[in-house]
This record gives structure tokens, C-alpha cells and sequence, in this order.
């Protein structure tokens, strides 16, 4: 329980995007534990990464290995883990394969392959992955912590922060996240900074602040939220991913239309908003007719509100928040015809 | 389990704590509505369609998924609830192909029940499933254009032959091209389908050419099912568990059938020969146990997949078999009619038995099929609507003789465990010369997956009370627990003697071939009226039906002609093709 303590003094968040308090999970874990005693309890390293402007993962698990490990390790002995998992996509896993079997060791650490790309970064479809069934997101309650893998508690968290948990419990952790900084940045690449300095500041830190007009996606190149340059006197929200848009070069449409492509490609089919929404939007966004600006909101918000996973209600944010930017960095020129 | 009090829209409701809200609401008169929800089924929450509001909680939740916790304040219906259905409604419509004249729902599916007051806009997306092609495996056809993904039947179907191939919106549900799996033919699936996406062979099309037929000086013969009085009411609106007998025999009259004929007759005849090759397999310790025949999913089942069981098999035809044979070759000389002149069209709550008539091990002698048509109770329904003879209000007429009238027995053969009881009775007989006095045997009814019974058979006490059989019985209700038996019986092949099997949950009266929709409470007050009627009966032994009496004593006079009348030989099975129709 000490570090269940250390954890919650440090107000660790999970660093996958959805940030969920790290010690409450781990707590959630031990509760479960205790229900089914005689069950084993798994921890999972999410290294999914899945997200277009996400690559923070791969750069951790290429240069702090032995942190990553330990965190892992710190988590399995906490909750009485006999095994552990770490599900990388397919890419990091060859590149990553070698590095981290020599930090593994004799540990009881399985390395696995994500298989669907995005959607199998979602903690229940990650389960299902390894459990050999189709990828798709389960119902929830109940929650993985109590009916997690093969429906045992389960400790899911993401590469950073098992990170972050190993500088805890060694007494190094500094408020500190990785960012994600690319698109039409000038130095793309990853920075570690504190988690509540403003993007603006980022951008500044970074020496990543353009001489062209601009906005900005930040937490994650698909699901992330637009925000003009008067808007980034705040941190990120979200995964840690900034993404630079030169106003001038950019095609909101075509924009638009890639993040709906790259949902389309990978929802699982499962729920009717999800699979028959993003069939429309494409059907909309493929052909060079006006858009039906109504429609096209009502599908967005029944997608928000009825999704069955993250994936389809993630659709909603950046395409509203685009259209919401586009408003205001025209000022409403071209508000009848914005795509 | 703990009680609970919550509010929808207002009212106070007190209800069994985990339930979800969905069932607490239907139970409790307030409509939300659902696709793919089946209290046969699991939790899905696949249609997003029933998504209500919970106080002091952000966003919209699924009802069919959330349970109810004590104090839960619920709004089943505002603007935003109505804007996020009406929606997800419009685009099930944009992926199934319109067809209601042709549909198993017969217009009241839950898609159009909702697209009404919300006045959805079923033409807002095109279908974008138009160029799906039809799938047809033995008699089930699944029509592509049609299905909403909502994946019922993928979970419904006993023998896991649905597939669900590709992702997002190329997700497909396929027949299984394994050559170790084949369709039964149960038409679960039919009957879970929310959308109408899979239909029997002939459904709704070939009615019209039948009744033609007797312009061309063809006699028209119906038989109808134990079943089938019990349900198809409800096509018409009456309430559910309606007894309709003499209602059906007269409707059938009215659409111009020559004779009407009761299934059940032909079950009396089944069990007759059943409880008589049971008991003498059970003397003589011969391939035991012995299962039922008269379920066509059970047996292909067993054929297919299971082909080291097909010894256990009664040889007994089943009731609508033994009926049409009767009917061509007794009855039909007897009027001189020529049985080649005979149309005979079975009614049955079953889509295996269009399967079940078109085997070929089942025709006589001479090449003449048994059974030239089966309907289902829905085909039957809707013609009779197409014809506008209406059920409810038609006078009744009972079914013709000699093969009309049925004992208590045969018309149990509806419900799971019907058919062992009706055995059970008549075994009795067999054993002791004697019959039951009371003739009840409650622990095979019901809707329990698995029945097992110790059935201890005694002489009456007035005749010497020494004599005792005892039978170990299983009957299996709905074919996945078919497996449980049969996995018992490969470790312990004495475990029983008589095991029956029918595929459909609840028995025939839950058959693929029904009026839709079906739950447990509808089969359970299909089945009860059963009982009820087979209650009533003065004779509830089907030896003791005169009508069998005397079929025996003017027809079936020797072995050779009860076995060419009533015996088959089953045959393995190969998988069965999967045509592809435009």
C-alpha cells in the first residue's frame, strides 16, 4: 500500500490519453483481488499507441527501457502478479523485441502484438485481443480491474506510466510528461516538460512557435481537439501530442476527411452510430458535393452520445472543433459553404 | 434477491435489484425501444437504441445494459433521447432493404414501431446493403441487404454456423464454409432476427401456387401441429396462449382445403410406435438410450455431427410423416382418391421440416412424397389475411375424420418434454397391460435446458404391486444442450434410457417456423394451453385414441406394412451446399 500511497501523493494521471488517476485503478486492482482471492491478477503495459501524432511510447521504450520494466515490476509485486503482459503494435514490437527481453530477463513478462491498429489500444479490446477473441470493445461495468483478462483483476496502464511509477517509487518523478510535437512544426520530435505548462508555452520552449498562421491539434491526431492560436494558454488535455497546422497550406475538408478515413478504418463494426455513422460521414466527405452541414451534426452528436467505445464518440471533437475554429479564423466569410 | 426502488419518468418502482432498466421499463408498461435486445439472448448493446437518462449522470446510457440501482432516476424519452434514436433508427434503415409485404415480422418489427411516432425518415440514407447477395443453406434463406448487424442469430444458432467475417461497415454475417459445420435448420435465428433478414424457403411466396392447384382437379389435404393452435392467434391479435383448434380446421376449410387433418392424430400414431420400440429396447438393453425422432434438427444434428448416436435414434417417423402417410395411403384409397391427385401441405411451427419432407429416405415405395408442402404458422397466417378470412371471428369447425381427432397426448407434443410424457404414458401400457391412472408427469414439462428424471413405473397395486420399472429419462429443451447429454453418455452410456431431444427452446411451441416475436413468456403460455387442452381431454392415451385403434385393426394389420407406413432408417449427412442468389 506504500506506493499505492506514493502514487496518489504524486496525483500520477494515466499518461494513454484518458487520464484516469493511476492509484484509483491500482486500488480498484487490489479490491478485486480481494473478492476472488484465489484468482491471479495480470498487469498489462499498453504500448498500443495507435494514434496519428502519438509516437512518445516507442521513443520511451527505445530510450528508458529499464525504467519501463521496473515499473512493471513495482506493479506486480504491489498487486501479486504472477504474470504480466506488454501488448506493443506490431512495428515497435520487432524494434523494441531485443531491448526489452534482455531488461525482462527471467521475469514473468510476455511480450504480445497488438493486431488491429488504433481501436486495440482500447483497454477491453486489448483484452479481447490477447485473449484470442475478435477485437472489440466489451461492456463495461464490469471494469477490467475486476474482470479483466481471462476475467481476473487486471492492471492495465500505458507505457509512460509504468515510467513515471518507476522515477516515484525511486523518488525522481518531477511533474513531468512527454509531448508529442509535429505537423508543421519546425522541430517536431518528443520533449519531456511539466504536465501543466501551457501549450503556448511549449511551443515557445520548444522553439516550435511558427512564423505562418497556424492552429493546433493537441491530444492525439484523430480524436484531438482544434484550437486556434488564441487558445493555447492552456496545458494539453488528453494524450500528449501537439499538431501544427499552417492555416495557409491546409484544406479544412481534406483534413476533416482523413480523420473520418482513419476512423473508418478501423471501427470494429460492433454498434450501429459507430459503424453506419462513419459509413455517412465518408459517403459525405468522398463525394465534391456541398455538404449537408445539419446532417452532418446530428451524426456527429448521435456518434458523441450513443457510441458503444471511445472510438466512435471520439469523432465528434475534432470535427466540431475544427468547424468552431474555421468559424472564427474566418470569421464567418465562408460559414455557408465551411467544407 | 434484493428489491430495489427507482423512478422512470416520475413513477415509483420497486423491482428486483441488477435487472437492467430496459426490462424494468417493458415490465412496468413504459416503451423504449430495441433492436437488438432478446431476453433470450446476451446483452449486447449493439443498436443503441434504447438509450435512456440517468440523474446526476452525464450522457445518454444503453437501458438494456445498465442495471437498476436503488434510487436510479430514469427519463426513458426527451428531445435529446428522441434526436440520438431517431437517428441511429435512420441509419438501420440505411443499411436493410424495405420488403415488408415479405417479412417475417408481417409489419410490426420493432424498427417500424419506433419509425412511426418519431416519423424517422426511412429513406434518409439509401440502403447501402442493396448489392448484398442472398444466402440459402437448406430451407433457411439469410438475405444480406436486409441484416443490421445486430448479430442474434450469430449467437442464437445451436451449432455456431453464423460467422461474422471483415470489420466495420464490410462486417458481414456468413454461413460457415467449415466443412465440420452445417445448418440444422431450427430457424432460431429466424426467430431472433429483429430485423427479418432470414426467412424460411417459400416464405410468402408459394402459398397462392398451392391453392391453385385445386383448379388442375388436385385434392388439397391439411395438416396442422400440436403447436400451431396455441400461436397462431397471435397474428391476429388475439392474446397469447389463444386456444384456436377447431378455428384453425375451419379457416383451412374456408381457404379451400378438401379435407383438414390434426398433426396431434399423427403424433398419437408416433408415440404408439415410439413407447413400443422403447420398451422393447430397454427389455432387451438394445441401443440404448433411445432418442426421440421426431425433432429434424435433433436428428440431422445427430447425423452430422454426432453420427456415432445415430443407432439411438428411434425409427419412428415423426407425427407429420406418419399423418401424410395415413392420409395417401389409407385414407386416400379408402375414398377412392389417387394419392397422386393428393396435395398434401403440412402446417408446422417449423422451418426443419420443409428440410424433414424433402428427404428422400422418407418417401414410399413407389417414389410418391409423404409431404408435397410445408408452411409455416407465419406463411399460413398470411395467406389467410392475403384471403382476408380472419381467425379471430371465423366459426369454428373441427378437423376432419378419421385422422382428426387427438388424444390429450398428442397435442402436448408442442411442448419440450410433451413427447416423453406422451411415451412415458403410453409405455406404461406396454409394460404392464394396464394404463396410468395418473397420467401427469410434471418433471419433464417446462423451460428448463436439461431434465433429468428417475420415472419409477409401477404396477398398480390392486394387480400386485411388486412390479416396478424404473426409467432414467433426460429431456433437452433447445439444442445446445443437446451436448451436456451427450458428453455425459460418452463417459457413463448407461446414464438413461429415454432422452429426448427437441431443438427450439421450449419445444415446438418456440419453433423457428412461429409467429415472432418469441420469449419465454410467450412459449410458456403457448405450452400452458397446451397442457390446458390436453387437460380437458377425455382420452389423454394416445393407444387409446379410437381413431389409432382403429387405423391398427383396418390397415396396419402386419409388421411389413407398419414399417413401410411408419419406420425410417436414418442416413449421415453431408454438408449441405450454400447457394448464392442475387
Amino acid at each position: 500500500m506504500k506506493i499505492i500511497n506514493k502514487i496518489q501523493t504524486a496525483k500520477l494521471l494515466g499518461r494513454g490519453g484518458a487520464e484516469f488517476p493511476v492509484a484509483f485503478k491500482w486500488l480498484s486492482v487490489a479490491k478485486g483481488h480481494l473478492k476472488e482471492f484465489n484468482q491471479p491478477v495480470y498487469v498489462i503495459c499498453n504500448g498500443a499507441e495507435g494514434e496519428p501524432g502519438m509516437f512518445k511510447d516507442g521513443f520511451i521504450l527505445q530510450n528508458y527501457p529499464e525504467l519501463v520494466i521496473e515499473g512493471i515490476k513495482i506493479a506486480m509485486d504491489e498487486l501479486g502478479a504472477d504474470k504480466a503482459y506488454i501488448y506493443l503494435r506490431s512495428d515497435y514490437l520487432k524494434k523494441f523485441k531485443n531491448i526489452l527481453k534482455k531488461q525482462i530477463g527471467k521475469l514473468p513478462i510476455e511480450l504480445t502484438a497488438e493486431k488491429i491498429g488504433y481501436l486495440g489500444g482500447e483497454e477491453t479490446t486489448l483484452l479481447e485481443t490477447i485473449e484470442g477473441d475478435r477485437p472489440e470493445p466489451r461492456l463495461k461495468p464490469p471494469y477490467p480491474t475486476d474482470f479483466g483478462l481471462f476475467g481476473c483483476p487486471t492492471l492495465i496502464n500505458n507505457v509512460e506510466t509504468f515510467y513515471e511509477i518507476a522515477k516515484i517509487v525511486r523518488g525522481e518523478y518531477e511533474n513531468k510528461r512527454f509531448y508529442c510535437i509535429s505537423g508543421d512544426a519546425p522541430k517536431k520530435g518528443v520533449y519531456e516538460l511539466p504536465i501543466d505548462m501551457s501549450i503556448g508555452e511549449i511551443l515557445k520552449t520548444t522553439k516550435n512557435v511558427p512564423r505562418f498562421e497556424y492552429f493546433v491539434q493537441q491530444g492525439g491526431g484523430a480524436a484531438g481537439e482544434i484550437l486556434t492560436q488564441e487558445e493555447l494558454n492552456h496545458p494539453v488535455r488528453g494524450a500528449g501530442s501537439i499538431i501544427i497546422h499552417n492555416l495557409q497550406k491546409t484544406d479544412t475538408r481534406k483534413l476533416i476527411k482523413k480523420w473520418v478515413d482513419f476512423f473508418f478504418a478501423y471501427n470494429c463494426g460492433k454498434c450501429v452510430p459507430c459503424r453506419e455513422g462513419l459509413y455517412r460521414l465518408k459517403e459525405m466527405l468522398d463525394g465534391g458535393e456541398e455538404i449537408d452541414m445539419v446532417l452532418l451534426r446530428v451524426v456527429l452528436r448521435t456518434m458523441r452520445d450513443t457510441s458503444f467505445c471511445p472510438l466512435g464518440k471520439s469523432v465528434y471533437l475534432p470535427i466540431d472543433s475544427m468547424l468552431e475554429s474555421v468559424k472564427v479564423i474566418y470569421k464567418n466569410k465562408r460559414d455557408k459553404k465551411m467544407l | 434477491m434484493r428489491k430495489v426502488t427507482i423512478k422512470i419518468d416520475g413513477k415509483k418502482i420497486e423491482c428486483a435489484e441488477g435487472k437492467s432498466i430496459l426490462h424494468v421499463a417493458q415490465e412496468n408498461g413504459f416503451y423504449i425501444p430495441s433492436l437488438c435486445d432478446h431476453p433470450d439472448l446476451q446483452v449486447k448493446a449493439n443498436c443503441r437504441m434504447c438509450v435512456v437518462k440517468i440523474k446526476g449522470r452525464n450522457g445518454l446510457f444503453t437501458s438494456c445494459s445498465t442495471p437498476v440501482e436503488d434510487g436510479m432516476e430514469i427519463t426513458t424519452e426527451d428531445r435529446e433521447i428522441r434526436r440520438s434514436r431517431k437517428t441511429n433508427l435512420e441509419l438501420i434503415f440505411g443499411e436493410h432493404h424495405l420488403d415488408c409485404d415479405n417479412c417475417t415480422w408481417n409489419k410490426r418489427c420493432g424498427m417500424l414501431q419506433y419509425q412511426k411516432p418519431v416519423r424517422a425518415k426511412i429513406t434518409r440514407f439509401p440502403n447501402r446493403k442493396e448489392k448484398r447477395p442472398s444466402k440459402q443453406f437448406g430451407p433457411i434463406i439469410f438475405e444480406g441487404k436486409k441484416c443490421i448487424d445486430c448479430r442474434n442469430c450469430v449467437e442464437v444458432c445451436p451449432v455456431e454456423y453464423y460467422e461474422i467475417e471483415n470489420r466495420g461497415s464490410d462486417i458481414s454475417i456468413e454461413p460457415s464454409k467449415s466443412k465440420d459445420k452445417d445448418c440444422v435448420y431450427c430457424g432460431q435465428c429466424v426467430v431472433h432476427c429483429p430485423a427479418g433478414a432470414i426467412k424460411s424457403d417459400g416464405e410468402f411466396e408459394e402459398m397462392e401456387k398451392v391453392l391453385a392447384l385445386k383448379k388442375v382437379e388436385k385434392i388439397l389435404v391439411a395438416q396442422f401441429a400440436p403447436s400451431i393452435r396455441t400461436s397462431i392467434g397471435e397474428e391476429f391479435g388475439m392474446p397469447y396462449g389463444s386456444i384456436a383448434t377447431d378455428k384453425l380446421s375451419a379457416a383451412l376449410k374456408k381457404l379451400g382445403f378438401d379435407y383438414v387433418f390434426d398433426t396431434s392424430v399423427g403424433a398419437d400414431f408416433t408415440t404408439t410406435e415410439e413407447a413400443g420400440e422403447a420398451v422393447e429396447r430397454i427389455l432387451a438393453g438394445k441401443d440404448l438410450p433411445i432418442f426421440t425422432s421426431c425433432c429434424p434438427s435433433w436428428v440431422k444434428y445427430v447425423e452430422f455431427y454426432h453420427p456415432e448416436f445415430r443407432k439411438n435414434i428411434s425409427h419412428a417417423r415423426s407425427p407429420q410423416m406418419m399423418l401424410a402417410s395415413l392420409v395417401k395411403n389409407y385414407f386416400a384409397p379408402k375414398q377412392n382418391i389417387d394419392p397422386k391427385n393428393i396435395v398434401m401441405v403440412s402446417i408446422m411451427p417449423c422451418t426443419a421440416k420443409k428440410y424433414e419432407a424433402s428427404r428422400p429416405e422418407l418417401n414410399f415405395g413407389n417414389g410418391l412424397k409423404p409431404i408435397d408442402y410445408v408452411w409455416t404458422t407465419r406463411e399460413l397466417a398470411r395467406v389467410l389475411m392475403n384471403k382476408k378470412i380472419d381467425l379471430k371471428t371465423i366459426k369454428e369447425s373441427p378437423a376432419d375424420n378419421p385422422l382428426g381427432d387427438p388424444s390429450g397426448a398428442g397435442v402436448i407434443y408442442g411442448a419440450s418434454g410433451g413427447v416423453m410424457e406422451s411415451a412415458l404414458r403410453t409405455a406404461y401400457y406396454r409394460l404392464f397391460g394396464r394404463d396410468l391412472e395418473k397420467v401427469d408427469f410434471e418433471q419433464v414439462r417446462g423451460e428448463d435446458g436439461v431434465k433429468r428424471a428417475t420415472i419409477k413405473l409401477c404396477k398398480p397395486v390392486t394387480f400386485g404391486a411388486d412390479k416396478c420399472v424404473e426409467l432414467r429419462v433426460a429431456v433437452v429443451n433447445g439444442l445446445k444442450n443437446a451436448k451436456i447429454i451427450l458428453d455425459e453418455l460418452k463417459t457413463d452410456p448407461k446414464k438413461y434410457q429415454f432422452v429426448e431431444v427437441m431443438a427450439c427452446p421450449g419445444g415446438c411451441i418456440g419453433g423457428g417456423g412461429q409467429p415472432l416475436p418469441t420469449t419465454e413468456d410467450i412459449r410458456q403460455k403457448r405450452a400452458l394451453s397446451l397442457y390446458q387442452i390436453d387437460k380437458t381431454k377425455k382420452i389423454r392415451l394416445a393407444h387409446q385414441n379410437p381413431q389409432v385403434q382403429q387405423v391398427y385393426k383396418e390397415f396396419l394389420k402386419d409388421k411389413k406394412i407398419t414399417k413401410a407406413m411408419f419406420e425410417v432408417d436414418f442416413v449421415p449427412q453431408k454438408k449441405s451446399e450454400i447457394k448464392i442468389k442475387k
